[in-house]
């Protein structure tokens, strides 16, 4: 057995991993552990751009931001994370840029800016008087606040970070997979790895850890992410205990390529693009009359769907058009200088968006329009923490010492119901550096603490027993199972019927799940025997996002209730807090939103009035 | 269009098995708008799980799943099974990297290649409170290295690199590039010696192989001309994109 000891650990090298590396190792001896190489990770597959209100090309506050957050997760967003966020996403842009971050520039040399969905600010001509329709009429208009480098500013964000880290000498343990945390006296006290060239176990003693581990949309059959995006860091910390915060918010993108769900960025309607339905309407307008294709995703992948139900797909099938072309952009008039654009200007904007269509379609974007269909994308739940990224013990707000969460593993909360376009880039820059310097700062108030005897014991028994397991089924046809069943029952829209279905599904899943092995016993690259952990992991994550959905009763941001339409305030105006139990999900507690309120003529009023939303 | 049936053929090492790599053929059903990545997890899921192999995002944009597919280096998940221009499709390990097991390669020796050069940005100075200005000119110089996500292709597929592997390879050059050109930059004096060694740019012989094999499209060749271009005049133009040597 190997054995290391770092003050501080960060588990995952995506954006969050590696700005709380930079930031910690300033400090305390630090290594990064990451099943993928640091450049593989996902944050490199993020595209349109990041948000931050340095009014480089129109007038735009901290304050828009943080309103257009709070908004764009139905009010269930932690208003003070909130602010944190907006307000310190301005230095870190600033930080990234000389850091040596490419972005794209304006004409006299700033950092160039987009628009981008929810995105917004007040309407300086706005008159409530003023006839439906007119310029006038909308309380908020669209704002160019995304910073951007083409449609690759994750790969450019990614890249920069791992620079930096390779020049400020940070200790990587590349192809290391996190198996285990160790738990003791409730604190966390490091964690077991495999190296996955050679199967060895390795104990990592810590004073701190970082569970920096990304998403798991690999539960749904159509999603976005990587197939690393399993959720290991929740889904371990879970089994130990930890509860999961808001787990029935799970985000659809509107435009994944159609059936295999690739990403194409909200930017291509920033920049402009429409979506269309079979019948060549541009349905938005419907549905959201102010913003139309610029609306929030939760409220653009509902309308899909809708368009879809009512037989108005294309072909009558279950996608919809998106369209980027310039002879499009114009006739609407969507352009976002105000002035028609041409091609080439579409070429250059978004780049990376054509290539994949054209190599995945085989439909030429400049020329016609694309097929898409939501795609599972973004998790607005996680282990719930503080704005330093201590973890929570429970809805009290008591802290586990020594664990950490950042980025999309984490929930804050500045996503509430449905993240705002870029905020999952602001959110791991923001909270990524908070995090580094608090799990830097505990790790050098304390000593190590003793480990209990044998912290792999039980790691290795697991590994055993899959390995000594017949393969009585393939265990791809679980996950395929569990997949179709997370789309299909606990998508877009849910209800009491589908999700009961789900989660008996999901309890039988486990059962076969836990009763069938491997073919591959070899020690060398055991990706088979890791990819069944992996789906250990999302078969705990899926119980948990549906035992959530079934609790809230009430529709709210990407959680579509159809036997509860509404959003009720007066019970679920709260976070949800779940706890494994044994094999399974059990209690379920809720923790108040934090609100901030203000002085207003002597009495005291909250800072962000609830209000029914709209765009 | 129809499922085609596959001859998968994999060079295969699984190195607690095989004394020297042996080829071995699975015969699948593939959609034609599968990924040849898609249909080696088919074969890997339905067929035999030890087959191994690197893979993350399967579009592109994370270099896991570089390999020689009919021999020339790809991205698995950039291939549709409808370019194939027969039913054998041949997969094998990339060259110049040991192997590891059947399709995975040794990465570190690349990596270490890539951190020599120094592929960061260098700027003492104190910045200001805001961004540092750069024209969109400026930007553009080196628009075309910042799109490399290292995933191997290039180097991989460089004959001088086959032969030397001490030589720090078309992606380390690309890397450089990237600051070199980077107006903001301050250690393009720093990097060029570096490239200036005997295991530098001079190894290039301008076989044009990586920038073929680039799955972003980036002109390599023409970046590492560029970087010798700037050692032979002692001169770092990072204001406007100069085509010498245009590729064709």
């Amino acid at each position: 057995m190997n054995y290391h000891r770092f003050d501080c650990i960060i588990v995952g090298a995506g954006g969050a991993g590696l700005m709380a590396a930079l930031e910690a190792s300033k400090l305390a001896g630090t290594a990064v552990v990451s099943k993928l190489y640091p450049t593989r990770s996902h944050t490199g597959a993020a595209q349109g751009g990041i948000a931050a209100a340095l009014a480089n090309l129109e007038d735009d506050t901290w304050e828009n931001h943080a309103y257009d957050t709070i908004k764009g997760g139905d009010f269930l967003v932690d208003q003070t994370a909130a602010e944190v966020l907006c307000r310190e996403a301005v230095e870190c842009i600033y930080d990234l840029e000389h850091m040596g971050l490419p972005f794209d520039r304006t004409p006299d040399g700033r950092i160039s800016q987009r628009r981008f969905g929810g995105h917004t600010k007040p309407n300086p001509v706005y008159d409530p008087a003023a006839p439906a329709g007119a310029e006038a009429s909308k309380p908020r208009i669209p704002v160019k606040r995304a910073c951007h480098s083409a449609d690759r500013t994750g790969h450019m964000i990614l890249q920069t970070l791992y620079q930096q880290c390779i020049k400020q000498g940070v200790t990587f343990f590349d192809e290391f997979h996190m198996l285990d945390l160790i738990m003791v006296e409730g604190e966390c006290r490091g964690i077991v790895a495999i190296e996955i060239a050679t199967s060895e176990l390795h104990v990592f003693h810590a004073k701190s850890v970082l569970l920096a581990t990304g998403g798991f949309g690999r539960m749904f059959k159509v999603s976005s992410n990587a197939f690393a995006l399993t959720g290991d860091g929740p889904a371990i910390a879970y089994r130990h205990g930890v509860p999961l915060e808001d787990m029935e918010f799970y985000q659809f993108h509107p435009t994944g390529i159609y059936r295999l769900g690739i990403l194409l960025s909200e930017a291509c309607r920033g920049d402009g693009g429409v979506m269309f339905n079979g019948e060549g309407e541009r349905f938005m307008e419907k549905y959201a009359p102010n913003l139309k294709d610029l609306a929030s995703r939760d409220v653009c992948s509902r309308s899909i769907y809708q368009e879809v139900r009512a037989g108005r797909g294309v072909g009558g099938k279950d996608y919809v058009y998106l369209d980027i072309r310039a002879e499009t952009i114009n006739k609407y008039k969507t352009s976002p200088t105000g002035e028609p654009v041409d091609s080439a200007w579409v070429s250059k904007r978004l780049p990376d968006i054509i290539d994949f269509a054209r190599t995945y379609l085989g439909v030429d974007p400049i020329h016609e329009p694309m097929p898409i269909q939501p795609t599972a994308h973004y998790a607005m739940g996680g282990l719930p923490t503080d704005v330093h990224g201590r973890v929570l013990r429970d809805e009290s707000g008591a802290f586990i010492p020594g664990l950490y969460s950042a980025g999309e593993s984490a929930c804050v909360s500045v996503h509430g119901a449905n993240r705002l376009g870029t905020n999952s880039l602001v959110d791991l820059v923001v909270f990524g550096r908070r995090t580094g310097r608090e799990m830097a700062r505990f790790a050098l108030d304390r000593p190590f603490q003793s480990l209990p005897p044998k912290p792999e014991a039980f790691v290795k028994s697991e590994i055993e027993s899959v390995l000594a397991r017949p393969r009585v089924e393939p265990w791809v046809k679980i996950r395929d199972e569990m997949q179709r069943t997370m789309m299909d029952e606990c998508g877009v829209f849910r209800t009491e019927e589908t999700l009961t279905k789900a989660r008996d599904v999901l309890v039988d899943l486990q059962k076969r799940y836990r009763s069938t092995g491997v073919q591959d016993k070899g020690n060398v690259f055991n990706t088979g025997l890791l990819e069944v952990l992996e789906l250990g992991c999302l078969l705990d994550l899926a119980q948990a996002t549906v035992a959530s959905a079934l609790a809230r009763k009430e529709s709210r941001g990407a959680h579509s209730r159809e036997d509860f339409p509404a959003r009720d305030d007066s019970q679920f105006f709260r976070h949800t807090f779940i706890f494994k139990d044994g094999e399974g999900p059990g209690r379920i507690g809720y923790k108040d939103v934090d609100v901030i309120l203000r002085q207003v003529d002597g009495r005291m009023e909250p800072k962000y009035p609830l209000e029914i939303r709209k765009y | 269009m129809s499922m085609r049936t596959l001859t998968v053929r994999i060079k295969r090492y699984v190195p607690e098995r095989d004394r020297s790599p042996r080829w071995e053929e699975f015969k699948v059903e593939a959609d034609p708008h599968d990924r040849v990545l898609d249909v080696i997890q088919k074969v890997k899921w339905d067929q035999d799980e030890t087959i191994g192999l690197r893979r993350s995002c399967a579009h592109g944009v994370c270099g896991s799943d570089a390999m020689r597919i009919n021999g020339v280096n790809r991205l698995a998940c950039k291939v549709l099974i409808k370019s194939l221009p027969s039913d054998v499709l041949t997969l094998e390990p990339i060259l110049g990297l040991p192997v590891i097991k059947d399709l995975i390669v040794d990465m570190k020796p690349f990596f270490d290649h890539y951190k020599s050069v120094l592929p960061y940005l260098i700027n003492d100075d104190p910045p200001p409170t805001t961004e540092r200005l750069q024209s969109p000119e400026e930007r553009a110089r080196f628009d075309d290295t910042t799109r490399c996500i290292l995933c191997a292709c290039c180097t991989a597929a460089c004959p001088p690199f086959w032969g030397d592997n001490k030589y720090v390879g078309p992606a380390a050059i690309v890397n450089a590039h990237r600051f070199i050109f980077d107006s903001r930059d301050r250690g393009a004096a720093e990097r060029l010696d570096i490239l200036n060694d005997t295991e530098g740019v001079w190894r290039c012989r301008t076989v044009f192989n990586c920038t073929n094999a680039c799955p972003r499209e980036i002109k390599v060749t023409q970046a590492i001309q560029e970087v010798k271009q700037a050692l032979l005049t002692g001169e770092v133009d990072t204001h406007s994109v100069v085509n010498i040597h245009q590729e064709t």
